[in-house]
């Protein structure tokens, strides 16, 4: 140390440069890296998920399937509960544009319709003198708007006096198409309203156990062990089954997904409950509450935005579950019933195997479930990756 | 080890009281009892005969107790019209809807939905084992590329429905029968070689179906432990040292990416069981779950609930073994630390 000090007087004076210093020109920053300074975090975040390219393909699916939820009656082109009874068990109607080498458009073709007197069943052929080319923006079957009012304005309806079942019909007559679409209303949303109740549920348990900790926290931990080690499925079925066949469809509607709900938030309460302890320790919640403020505004102003955006992900992540669970349900006669429509629902039609061999459009549902399943599950990827985005 | 295995197993004790309150519970919502209702119906088709005995049936099965009397009583804690006769001194109560005990009721079927649970694990251990370490150490080659999308399509796709796909598939292209435990021929036969086959043939397609899901989780957190640890240093070490690629993948590494890989099964126990409910409903499998879904459907309680708590403990088993396992391999546990996850 001494050693230093004397070689430092042995050599030159201090010296000071004297033109004047400005910070800002040796630590000059790029235009690009002054933007990403100075971003919020959201904003971060957003061009972090913008880079995870799967991820912003499914939101934009998830955008489109969910365009369904609040215009399911302009969109599909008859109603759910449309009976033709002309066309019972009828086969998808493929689409077709050239008719003979001619372009005319979107069309499908008429179906001859004859009984098979051998196995007592309707059989239906194309028929290709009849041309129905699809009508667009049109006027078609009649329905209630939001059950506000009485309109008749469909995206797309069949030709006057034609059919079109792009996705066949089922035992009854019923368009599948138009009851995927308007079972997206309630098969999409039961996700969403059931992951809100489990977000506050999580939150508020999380949220002490992890605040608080002592005896409160070891005993939410071992409630939420116990309800980590159930098995979910026969659960649901047990909650549902308890739920009055007397109430109206609304009301079984919001009690299948608080059902869903109750059992979902042990999850997200452990992912908030272990975020909390480890930012509980971070020195700008020690100066709030070294500053006298209280839990509450500790929580929710100080270390809610933390990790708000892990909420988020992993609440996404656990819609696709939701929306089996709904599923699970209805297909096994104990959630929703006709005359609601969801995709469970539709699929209840397909418990019998042996109508499935024979029909097998009956199937259909399991496409869109698939679709939206594999989507939020993307997206609940590319969000948790963008959850963290300063790493 | 002792020490730890028993701690483990008393742990387990207020657990399957709390869980048995929860079931109790559950299956209590529905307004009324299943003789109630019986004695309801019959009264409002201005039948009076038989009332007389559904009201002593009641009184028999102590139906008309407050809630906490009947629960305890159920699970043999409180003297019942028979003394203690619950849970506890192994009587597992009545079916109303069978008229038979729910041990005669449920007991055939107890087996099988043991050895498809059981199978199940095995499937799935088995199958993501090898191709985790394979997407692992091939990262970003056609076959890591391969299983990761049949991983996301395996997730993606709900049991049920890929068993109402296989059931179809099956149906269309070998004109097979995969519902069901055996070939119609069978059922009603002694057990022969031909019958065991057919068992067995039955058996493949319900634990793939309910298996697929938790495959694809189990591959994917695989390939992730093992990447994490295929980066370390000691890995470059080991192959500075000169080691055998093989060996040095086996010696090192995948110890340490073993040890999460056993953790996770218990989490994906309580999944694969729920799925095997619902797959043997589709499927038609004599198990438990088209039992319970019937006994739910017309309020059988005492059934309902003791196949409610049969899986749970299943579950719960499960996930003992699970833990066991890890402190067979992983001493750190074993003497009272954490599990390094």
């Amino acid at each position: 140390m001494t050693g230093t000090r004397m070689e430092n007087e042995n050599t030159v004076e201090h010296y000071v440069d004297p033109a004047p210093f400005n910070p800002a020109t040796t630590e000059a920053l790029t235009p690009e890296q002054e933007r990403y300074y100075q971003a919020s975090q959201w904003k971060i975040m957003w061009w972090k998920f913008k880079r995870h390219k799967i991820a912003v393909w499914s939101g934009v699916v998830l955008i489109l399937f969910y365009l369904c939820v609040p215009f399911a009656e302009v969109i599909a082109p008859y109603t759910p509960n449309t009976r033709d009874s002309q066309h019972l068990y009828a086969p998808p109607q493929p689409l077709h544009l050239f008719h003979e080498g001619k372009f005319v458009g979107p069309f499908v073709y008429g179906m001859k319709s004859e009984i098979d007197m051998t196995v007592m069943k309707w059989v239906f052929t194309p028929d290709p003198a009849k041309v129905q080319p699809i009508r667009f923006f049109c006027r078609g079957d009649d329905y209630m708007f939001w059950g506000l009012f009485k309109a008749d304005f469909h995206l797309f309806c069949p030709a006057k006096g034609g059919t079109l079942f792009l996705a066949g019909t089922d035992r009854l007559g019923r368009d599948q198409l138009s009851g995927l679409i308007y079972g997206a209303r309630l098969s999409l949303t039961v996700g969403l309203v059931g992951v809100a109740i489990s977000i506050v549920l999580g939150l508020f348990f999380g949220g002490i156990a992890g605040y608080f900790g002592g005896i409160l926290d070891s005993a939410i931990q071992r409630l939420i062990e116990i309800m980590r080690s159930l098995p979910e499925l026969p659960l649901w079925m047990a909650l549902s089954a308890a739920l009055p066949v007397t109430w109206s469809p609304v009301w079984i509607y919001f009690g299948l997904t608080i059902i869903l709900g109750l059992l979902d938030w042990p999850g997200l309460a452990r992912a908030v409950r272990s975020k909390l302890l480890s930012l509980r320790e971070e020195e700008y919640a020690k100066a709030a509450v070294l500053m006298g403020a209280k839990p509450g505004r500790v929580i929710g102003r100080h270390l809610l935005p933390g990790f708000t955006s892990h909420i988020i992900a992993s609440a996404t992540l656990s819609i696709p579950s939701m929306i089996l669970g709904e599923t699970a349900l209805s297909f096994l006669n104990l959630g929703l019933r006709r005359p609601s429509v969801s995709w469970g629902v539709l699929l209840n039609e397909a418990q019998n195997i042996s109508v499935v061999t024979v029909y097998p459009w009956l199937m259909a549902p399991v496409i869109p479930i698939i679709i939206v399943v594999l989507a939020f599950n993307f997206l609940g990827d590319g969000l948790r990756d963008a959850a963290d985005p300063y790493k | 080890m002792i020490y730890y295995i028993v701690r483990r197993i008393v742990t387990m004790i207020p657990t399957l009281f709390v869980i048995s309150f929860l079931i109790f519970f559950i299956i209590e919502l529905p307004a009324g009892d299943y003789i109630s209702n019986q004695v309801a119906a019959l009264k409002s088709s201005g039948e009076s005969a038989s009332i007389a005995k559904l009201e002593f049936m009641r009184k028999e099965f102590a139906l008309d107790r407050p809630f906490f009397e009947r629960y305890l009583i159920w699970v043999g804690l409180w003297s019942g019209p028979h003394g203690f006769d619950g849970l506890l001194q192994g009587n597992w109560g009545w079916s109303f809807e069978f008229a038979k005990p729910v041990e005669e009721v449920i007991g055939p079927t107890l087996p099988l939905t043991v050895i498809l649970n059981f199978a199940t694990i095995l499937f799935v251990y088995v199958v993501s084992f090898p191709i985790g370490i394979y997407s692992a150490t091939r990262q970003y080659s056609w076959g890591d590329y391969g299983f990761t999308f049949l991983g996301y399509i395996g997730l993606a796709t709900p049991n049920f429905l890929l068993g109402l796909i296989m059931l179809y598939l099956f149906n269309i292209w070998f004109g097979l029968s995969v519902g069901g435990l055996m070939a119609p021929e069978y059922i009603d036969q002694p057990w022969s070689v031909a019958k065991g086959l057919s068992v067995l043939a039955h058996l493949i397609v319900p634990t793939v179906v309910i298996g697929t899901s938790g495959t694809a989780g189990m591959i994917r957190r695989l390939r992730a432990n093992l990447l994490d640890e295929l980066h370390k240093q000691y890995v470059t070490t080991g192959r500075a040292k000169g080691l055998k690629e093989g060996r040095l993948l086996v010696k090192y590494p995948l110890r340490m990416a073993l040890n999460p890989f056993i953790a996770d099964i218990g989490n994906l126990i309580p999944s694969l069981v729920s799925g095997s409910v619902i797959v043997s409903v589709v499927l038609n499998l004599p198990t438990v779950g088209p039992v319970l879904l019937s006994a739910l459907q017309s309020q059988d309680q005492y059934l309902a609930g003791f196949i409610l708590l049969f899986v749970a403990v299943l579950t719960l088993m499960g996930m003992l073994v699970s833990d066991l396992l890890l402190a067979v391999l992983d001493p750190r546990i074993r003497l009272g630390g954490r599990a390094a996850s």
